[in-house]
């Protein structure tokens, strides 16, 4: 897995916790729905709180205020590093050690926003994430905060086969992953191109169709008959 | 042992700690007591079941649905404490003071690149009025020049409260915008800092002096000599935080330049906390002390020069004579626990 984007954490139990950092393509697009949802709340504030002459408009200048620069920071810190448009898209916000992120770091990194904002359009934090392994813009180098993935939720497997075949017992656990991957993402490959990758394997598995045997063997693997 | 075997045998302990780490995670969500106290053991022989089935290569399946469940455990395990909220009332007599004394260079730094600028700005104005132009364009001076005319006293009782209000939300959103951006910029090597504080001072040195020129001394002065305290105290204290980040960019001694930026940076945000409500202060200050006339100018001047000696008070003075706290705070942070 050389070419991923995967990093390991190591705990102080001494397990190792996958953390998939998130590119700015992805992030944009959260940032964009984020952006349509604040601009929704400021028109609808406007629209109401004018009615209501300068009081009305003091009253929604704080609040655009607040919208502006706390909206991130009160999702981050309320709702485990999504705000709307992060769930959305299925990242989350976390501190460099895995856990969700607090106040302190929250602020600072939105408010570094507007320096990785410019000149425009966000090429700053462009070109600082494409320099570190982690994607960090600027705010989260200074705030110690990172964006990832969301692990996604685990699904009901269906391989579209069925029985069991007993798994070769020298198969490492990232071999096994392979096996299972192969039989996940079988449905988006021809019939000729799951043949061809499954014969790879011919040698260790000696069976009649390797297809078949490497789905019997995901089968087993997630213990469906 | 048999993968299955295993699995039948810890399931219902897998089971029960899933439950608790979901109840961790909704928002309102806690355990009490007894269950509290046992999450941290279970959690850490989940981490045993997950070393093991890796171990034994069990089937990547069961060994990925027991990774989830230690990552989603280290999360609520790990946790950081959040103290801002119940830490407030400390961090305003004692933490923010002492703060400000302990990273006093970059203060008074930040205070010289304000008001020197601003000083020069003034005299060199009553010198050649014309100079107020290179800074601001006519319109916008005439503004001020509208805006302070004792003849017109727009900002004077007639001012009802309505428009007050509105006032401070103004003044709210835009003073705090502009000592977010103060701080901001100084990421990129403290330039951004010193450019807004070196051009607030300019303006405020332009404004002030050509209004003097004009003769409506009495209406400005009397006007921003109350909320100047914690206004201009604050955005040099904003500027400040900003140059401490540039700084540690630029001279980061013994450390990465990112590590050196983080330590930095969890000090400079605690000196945003603290502007961030000297500026909500100043705002209400402004709108509703400010622009009010009924006043004689020697009382307002006497307010305005208190206001002045309690924000220096209060940065010189508070929280000295507390002893058993450490003047940075940053280390709160790091007391990790589950929520209880």
């Amino acid at each position: 897995m050389l070419l991923d984007t995967r990093q390991s954490l190591e705990t102080p139990e001494g397990a190792l916790l996958p953390l998939t950092p998130a590119g700015f393509g992805v992030r944009i697009l959260a940032q964009l729905l984020d952006i349509l949802i604040r601009f929704g709340i400021t028109a609808v504030i406007f629209i109401i709180l004018s009615l209501l002459g300068g009081m009305g408009v003091g009253i929604a200048l704080i609040l655009t205020f607040l919208l502006e620069w706390f909206y991130p920071v009160f999702f981050e810190v309320t709702r485990q590093g999504r705000t709307p448009g992060k769930k959305w898209m299925g990242i989350r916000v976390v501190n460099d050690d895995g856990t969700p992120i607090t106040f302190g770091p929250s602020l600072l990194r939105n408010l570094l926003r507007v320096v990785d904002f410019l000149p425009m359009l966000y090429l700053t934090g462009i070109i600082a994430s494409l320099c570190n392994r982690q994607f960090k813009r600027l705010g989260d180098l200074a705030a110690g905060s990172m964006v990832i993935y969301e692990a996604p939720p685990a699904r009901e497997p269906n391989f579209e086969v069925r029985g069991q075949l007993p798994v070769p017992a020298d198969f490492s656990t990232d071999e096994q992953r392979a096996l299972l991957a192969f039989a996940e993402r079988s449905k988006y490959l021809s019939a000729e191109r799951q043949s061809e990758l499954a014969t790879i394997l011919q040698p260790l598995l000696a069976s009649k169709d390797p297809v078949i045997a490497i789905k019997q063997m995901a089968n087993t693997m997630v213990g469906k008959h | 042992m048999k993968q299955g075997q295993f699995e039948q045998l810890y399931q219902p302990l897998w089971q029960v700690i899933e439950l608790q780490i979901i109840e961790l995670e909704k928002p309102e969500g806690k355990l009490k007591g007894e269950e509290l106290a046992s999450f941290a053991s279970r959690y850490r022989r989940l981490c045993h079941f997950h070393a093991l089935a890796k171990d034994r290569h069990y089937s990547s399946h069961l060994v990925d649905k027991l990774g989830d469940l230690v990552v989603r455990g280290h999360q609520q395990l790990y946790r950081r404490k959040q103290p801002f909220m119940q830490q407030f009332t400390s961090f305003i007599v004692a933490g923010f003071p002492r703060l400000v004394r302990e990273q006093q260079s970059y203060i008074w730094w930040a205070t010289a690149l304000l008001y020197i600028p601003g000083l020069l700005m003034f005299l060199a104005i009553l010198w050649q009025p014309d100079l107020v132009y290179t800074i601001s364009p006519p319109e916008q001076v005439s503004q001020y020049e509208s805006m302070y005319d004792p003849q017109n006293r727009v900002l004077g009782s007639a001012r009802d409260s309505e428009t007050n209000v509105q006032m401070f939300g103004f003044y709210i959103s835009n003073n705090i915008g502009v000592s977010f951006r103060t701080f901001a910029s100084g990421i990129l090597f403290g330039v951004g800092s010193i450019f807004f504080l070196v051009f607030n001072g300019l303006l405020m040195g332009a404004v002030a002096g050509h209004l003097t020129n004009a003769g409506f001394t009495e209406t400005f002065f009397t006007f921003v000599v109350g909320h100047g305290s914690f206004e201009l105290t604050a955005i040099a204290i904003s500027g400040a935080a900003g140059l401490k980040l540039g700084y540690s960019l630029l001279a980061p001694g013994n450390l990465t330049r990112k590590e050196s930026l983080k330590r930095a940076s969890k000090i400079a945000i605690q000196l945003v906390y603290g502007v961030i409500v000297m500026l909500v202060i100043a705002a209400f200050i402004e709108a509703f002390w400010s622009s009010n006339n009924i006043l004689d100018p020697w009382q307002k001047y006497l307010v305005g020069g208190f206001l002045w000696a309690i924000v220096i008070g209060y940065l010189v003075f508070s929280g000295r004579g507390l002893r058993g706290e450490t003047a940075t705070p940053a280390t709160k942070d790091e007391s990790g626990s589950a929520r209880g």
